[in-house]
Parts: C-alpha cells; structure tokens; sequence
C-alpha cells in the first residue's frame, strides 16, 4: 500500500481517479480471493471430517493403527482409523530428509555466493533450480529404479554395525527391503534442496559487503570470513528456509507414496522399515473409500496435514521476518 | 550467451540422468526371466491352445432399433482397456457412443446408485444393502473374467514356482517367513529355494484385485482367516495387512517385487501376461497345479454354482483346469429404466459385447466369459424394461 500513498499528489483531500478506484478494488477482490480460498478449503476439509469425528471423537484417532476393512457403520469403539502413525512418518521422512538437505544447500549456496568462479555461477545455480523443475512423479520413478538398489548395502551395511549399538541401534534395524522411511527421506532431501538453497543464497546476497571486507582486511581466510561475517548474519535466514523447504517436504505425496512402502499398521522405529505418510494415506485410498467413516477419516487425516503444514509455514515465515535486517528485502 | 551456455550445460546433465535411469531400468527388466512360451510346453496344461469357451455362444442377435446415439458408464478400472476397445468397435458397428470413465469400482457402484450414469462396472458384485439402496432392481452383466496371479522376484527362478492356498495364506499371514520354509519347498522339490527373507507385496490402494486375491485365500487359507480374525475381516478391497510393502496399483506392486530380491507380490493376469512377469502356478480345488492363462481362467467357469441373479464367485472353483484365483467384472444396470432410447441402447450394447466383443477378449489378455455364461448375460440384459415392459423379446 505504501507506494501507492507516497504517488499520492494531494493526500489530504483524497480524491482518486476512476482508474485508481477500479484498480485498488480489483486487486482487493484478488487479494480477498486467496484468504478465501484458503479458510474455503481449511472449512470444507472440516465439515467433510465432521461426521467421523462425530462418530468416533477427536481423540479417538491418535493411536497407529490404520484398519478400514474392520471399521462398522454401528460400533463406536474401537475408531479403526489411527493417524498417529501417519503424522509420525511425515514428521520423521521430512526431519530426515533436513538434516541431509540443509548442509548440502548452505554448502551450494556458499560455493556459488563466495567460492565459485564468477562465470560458473550463472549455469551453477540454474541446475540447482532444474532440480526444483523435476516433476516429483519423475523423482518417484528414479527413486523406485536407481536410489532403492543403490540403498540396499549401505542399509545392509547398517543393519550389520550401526544396529548393534545400544539403545539407537533399533533405529538401523533391518531386514531392509527398499522401501522406507530413509528411501522417502533421500528423495525429500532432493526435492527440497534447490528450494532451501535458492532462499539461503539470497540471504548471504545480504549479506553486507562492509562486513566481509573489514574481515578480510583483518586477515581472515575465506572460510573465517564465511564463518564470522557470512553464517552469523544469515542464521536467522537460513532457519526460515529451512522451515519452507520442511513445508514442502510435508506436504509431497506421491513420490513419497512409491518408495516408502505404505505400511498402515504401526510405526516402526527403524528407518530401514516401511512406513506412511499422512499425504500417501490420502492418495493410496481416496479413490476406493467405501468403508464405513473411511472417507470422513481421510480427511480427518487431511486435517492434519493441513495443520502441520500451516503451522510450520507460519513459524518459518516468522523466524526469517525476525532476522530481516535489510530494509526493503523480501525473502 | 551466458544463458545460452548455461541452458547446453544443463541440458547435457538432463539427458546424463535420463540415460542412467534408462540404463538401469533396461538391465533389470531384461534380467526378469520371459517364461510365458517355456512354460506352455509343460504337460497337463491347456495354455495357448485356445478357450473352450471363447466359441461365441450367441451370435445373430438383431439389434433393436430406436435406441440412443449415446451411453455413458463409469467403474472398474481393471476393465477399461477392453471396454475401450469395446466402445470403438461398438460405435463402428452400430453408430452408438459409449463413454466409460475409469473411476474403480467403488465409484462405479456409487453412481449407478445414484444413476448418475447409464451402466456401472464393478469388480466385486454389489451387496445387499447397495442393491436396496439402489432401488432393488439392478442387474448384474458379467463382461469378463480376472484373475489374480502370484509373481515372484527369486535368482534363478522363472515362471512355475508352485504354491497352494494355505500356503500362499500363510505367507501373507506372515506365518511363513523365508523362501526355503519347508511348506514351500515340499511343493517345489526340484527348485533350489534360498534362505532368503520373503518381502510380501501387496496393494495400498483399495483395489477388485485386492477383493479377489483376498476373496481366495480366505477360501483357501484357514491361517489367514483367523490371523485377520475372521472372514468379514479376512476378505474385501483393503484388508489390514499383517505384513509387507504396499505398491500403488498393479505398477507399484510390480515395481516393488522387480526391485526387491526375495519379494513375492499379486497382479492381475493381464498385467503379468503384458509385462511378462514371473508367475507363480496355484494348486486348485480338484489337486491340480494350475498355470495362470486365459484358458485357465475361462475355464474356472466350469461347474461353477450360478445364482439366478449372477453374483457368482468364481474363486476356488471346482473344474480340473481352473486357475483358483479369478474372479468377474460386471456390469450393474437398473432393470427399469424411462428413457425408451436409453434402454434399447443398453440392451445393443451388452448383446453386442457378448455376441461380438468377447471375441477381442483374449486379444487383449482377458479372459471371455464361458459359452453357457454368454448365454446367461443375454438373457440378463434382456431384462431390462421400459415402465414395466420388457424392450426386447424375451
């Protein structure tokens, strides 16, 4: 709105043109259209949820065991629908695929900003943004293809050493067929790596050239200097992007769906053992939903989704603006 | 020119990957053993000699004249292909369009409840309740014949792994764990079996094959009735799973059995027969260990117990060449129908497709339906009524 008042000739008497008015009002209408659409779709995925949590209560779903077939139209109890096992497997594969995407994107995002030579920059960060191009059935393909065989020694070679450890060693226990948690994780770190470091270079593009000078002048080598002026200045950027990239791994269905194995029954605790999604859930069964409450449980699990999703979103979106020191920078 | 140089860069990178997968995708498949013509040489089966029953049974029916330039139907997926095929050859030969939409079987079922369209497909056979809900007047078409076949991914082994229903019940029911288990090597004595962990294979989506494969095994397999505590629980297009992967439609499960050494998963015959999948043979009712083949699962109709209103079950049938594991795509259509057009239209269709379109069945890898069956839908469709009288001679 600011701009807009600043071309303002005479603000006191507030006349405005007829092209004006037609403008502000119709992008006030677009403006509303988005709010609305997104309060029309948080509404509707709850009033198509209602009758199961009706039927069943809200608190009756968090447990991990998801049995369609064995759900009545008559009988309260038990609620056959759990969904814990499904925010468990999204909550995890995206973790997992962070703690592998994030250092991969702030080490491509500083050899691109600081290291690389000034005209493999250009072509650098193209593929790194092709890779955001990549249809996520296509990853989904590949995944199927290449990473699972590629996976099977090393999760051998896991479930032969880091299994054995106390207490951390279920977390690498086999047998391990392929299809996983960590086979979905690797393939979110992908999808997720062009997104967190397209956002992290624009960040240390904020980065102050004062403050990189005087380091250097002060004697320090590239990595100091990336170390003292760079990273300090871009933590609060970098957390931001982080948050969006988990946003979209959450949210990512059907790539997800084709390597994690869709285990509905139960929450493993080894990521070499399948699991689900609350997306994969959703795209494996709405099209044969017949069971009684299944659709409404669905979107129970929809609800879900949503809720997770936003919430991160709005944290993200939170922790970058709190670390935005650069006037008139939009991250 | 930067840009110019950074697109070739990064198009040389596309194509390196697209080969690589490419490259990877071609040597596994073509190490998936082709065993379809071995096996046919085996001794006992009637595999590639053609169906008894695909001699077209009625023939000569005059088409009824009046009826609507157009139908639409929505359903089971599985039979999309061949009604596809059906509707073109349809129109050629009478002028009539068909629309099909391939939603599944539960969608169809809902829409012809809701008579949203003119004929549904289902793969399961509609319930009582639906049928009330339905108005109490709906027929069932059967059009063709699935089946549900075992496929393996084991070094060494090709097509022919034998398996029974208990057996294959047990290893769903996670009961059987390794693939040297004696329970299998004792139906298998001159294959060498690993001591390799079994990855079962099944489907995560809601799926007619799914129905069918389950439908079997709690017919065959007291081990997986109980272990899914009872045969309400046991049976249907989603079952709480005790073990396994879960494959999104017929790729995803063959996808997870050809990337998954030791797995053992279940497709439908067509997709196996297309992609050349390793099949396993079932042993049937009578004691025989049959091949999974058209003519196999055409012949699963034989002596089977038919009800007046053809819901029928086809699994574990009694006939010495019956493949056990198979099952029917329907057709549900409401008997009283009010538009006279519409009526007459449906009625030339499924007289067609019984007179004419069973024979593109096996073309297409499907199984036809048996002469006496044929027979049985003609006269079904011809049912149908236009406020209480019947739009064709009886």
């Amino acid at each position: 709105m600011s701009p807009g008042v600043v071309l303002e000739r005479s603000p006191g008497r507030r006349r405005r043109r007829p092209g004006d008015q037609v403008f502000r009002s119709l992008t006030l209408a677009m403006g509303a259209l988005v709010v609305l659409t997104l309060v029309g779709i948080a509404w509707f995925v709850l009033g198509a949820a209602l009758p199961g949590i009706r039927h069943y209560g809200f608190a009756s779903f968090l447990h991990e065991r998801w049995a369609p077939s064995e759900a009545t139209s008559a009988g309260h109890h038990p609620n056959p629908y759990g969904v814990v096992q499904f925010i468990y497997g999204t909550l995890v594969t995206s973790a997992v695929a962070m703690v592998i995407a994030v250092p991969v994107a702030i080490g491509v995002a500083l050899f691109i900003n600081e290291v690389a030579p000034p005209r493999l920059r250009r072509p650098l960060s193209a593929t790194t943004d092709l890779l955001a191009a990549v249809p996520s059935v296509v990853y989904g393909f590949w995944a199927l293809f290449a990473l699972l065989p590629a996976l099977r020694p090393v999760a051998g070679f896991c479930d032969n050493t880091l299994a054995l450890l106390p207490v951390v060693g279920v977390v690498f226990k086999g047998p391990f067929f392929g299809f996983s948690y960590l086979a979905a994780s690797i393939v979110l770190a992908i999808m997720i790596l062009p997104i967190i470091t397209a956002i992290v270079r624009e960040v240390f593009a904020t980065v102050p050239l004062d403050h990189k000078e005087a380091a250097l002048a002060l004697g320090a080598t590239r990595w100091e200097m990336i170390r003292m002026a760079v990273l300090p200045y871009a933590r609060n950027g970098i957390f931001g992007a982080s948050f969006l990239g988990l946003a979209r791994a959450l949210g990512e269905t059907i790539a997800v769906t084709m390597v994690i194995g869709n285990n509905v029954l139960g929450i493993s605790a080894s990521v070499l053992k399948p699991g689900a999604t609350l997306a994969s859930v959703i795209a494996n069964e709405f099209t044969e939903a017949n069971q009684p409450f299944h659709l409404p449980a669905l979107f129970v699990v929809a609800l879900w989704l949503l809720l997770i999703t936003l919430v991160v979103n709005v944290v993200g979106r939170l922790v970058m603006n709190r670390g935005q020191r650069v006037p008139g920078g939009n991250l | 020119m930067i840009r110019g140089k950074s697109i070739g860069v990064v198009t040389a990178l596309g194509v390196a990957l697209l080969v690589s997968a490419c490259g990877s995708t071609g040597s596994s498949t073509s190490g998936a053993p082709t065993t379809q013509a071995e096996v046919q040489g085996q001794e006992g089966s009637i595999c590639g000699h053609g169906a008894a029953g695909a001699a077209a049974a009625p023939s000569g029916i005059a088409k009824l004249d009046g009826a609507a330039g157009s139908l639409s139907g929505a359903g089971s997926t599985f039979v999309n292909p061949i009604m596809t095929l059906w509707s073109s050859d349809f129109q050629k030969a009478q002028g009539a369009q068909v629309a099909y939409q391939s939603i599944g079987s539960g969608g169809g079922v809902q829409q012809t409840i809701a008579k949203t369209v003119d004929f549904g497909a289902s793969d399961a056979p509609m319930k009582d309740d639906e049928l009330a809900r339905a108005g109490g007047d709906i027929l069932h078409v059967p059009l063709v014949f699935g089946a549900v076949v075992p496929t393996y991914n084991l070094a060494g082994q090709t097509s022919g792994l034998k398996f029974t229903g208990e057996v294959l019940g047990q290893i769903f029911a996670n009961k059987i764990t390794k693939w040297n288990d004696p329970a299998i090597t004792a139906l298998n004595p001159d294959a060498t079996l690993p001591d390799q962990a079994i990855a079962v294979v099944h489907r995560s989506d809601g799926s007619g094959t799914t129905d069918i494969w389950t439908d079997y095994l709690t017919k065959a397999s007291p081990t997986w009735t109980t272990t899914l505590g009872g045969a309400d629980k046991s049976h249907g297009k989603d079952v709480a799973w005790p073990t396994g992967i879960g494959g999104k439609g017929n790729e995803g499960v063959s996808g997870a059995v050809s990337q998954t050494p030791g797995a053992l998963g279940y497709v439908e015959l067509t997709y196996a027969l297309s992609q050349k999948l390793p099949v396993g043979w079932v042993r049937n009712k009578a004691g025989a260990f049959i091949q999974p083949c058209i003519e196999t699962v055409t012949a699963a109709a034989t002596d089977a117990a038919v009800p007046a209103d053809l819901r029928f079950s086809l699994t574990d049938g009694p006939g010495t060449n019956a493949y056990p594991i198979t099952g029917t795509t329907w057709a549900l259509v409401h008997q009283n129908q009010t538009d006279a057009g519409k009526a007459k239209a449906l009625v030339n269709f499924f007289t067609w497709i019984m007179d004419q379109g069973q024979k593109e069945a096996p073309a297409l890898n499907y199984a036809p339906l048996s002469a006496d069956l044929q027979i049985k839908a003609v006269a079904q469709i011809r049912k149908i009524q236009l406020n209480g009288q019947p739009v064709a001679r009886p």
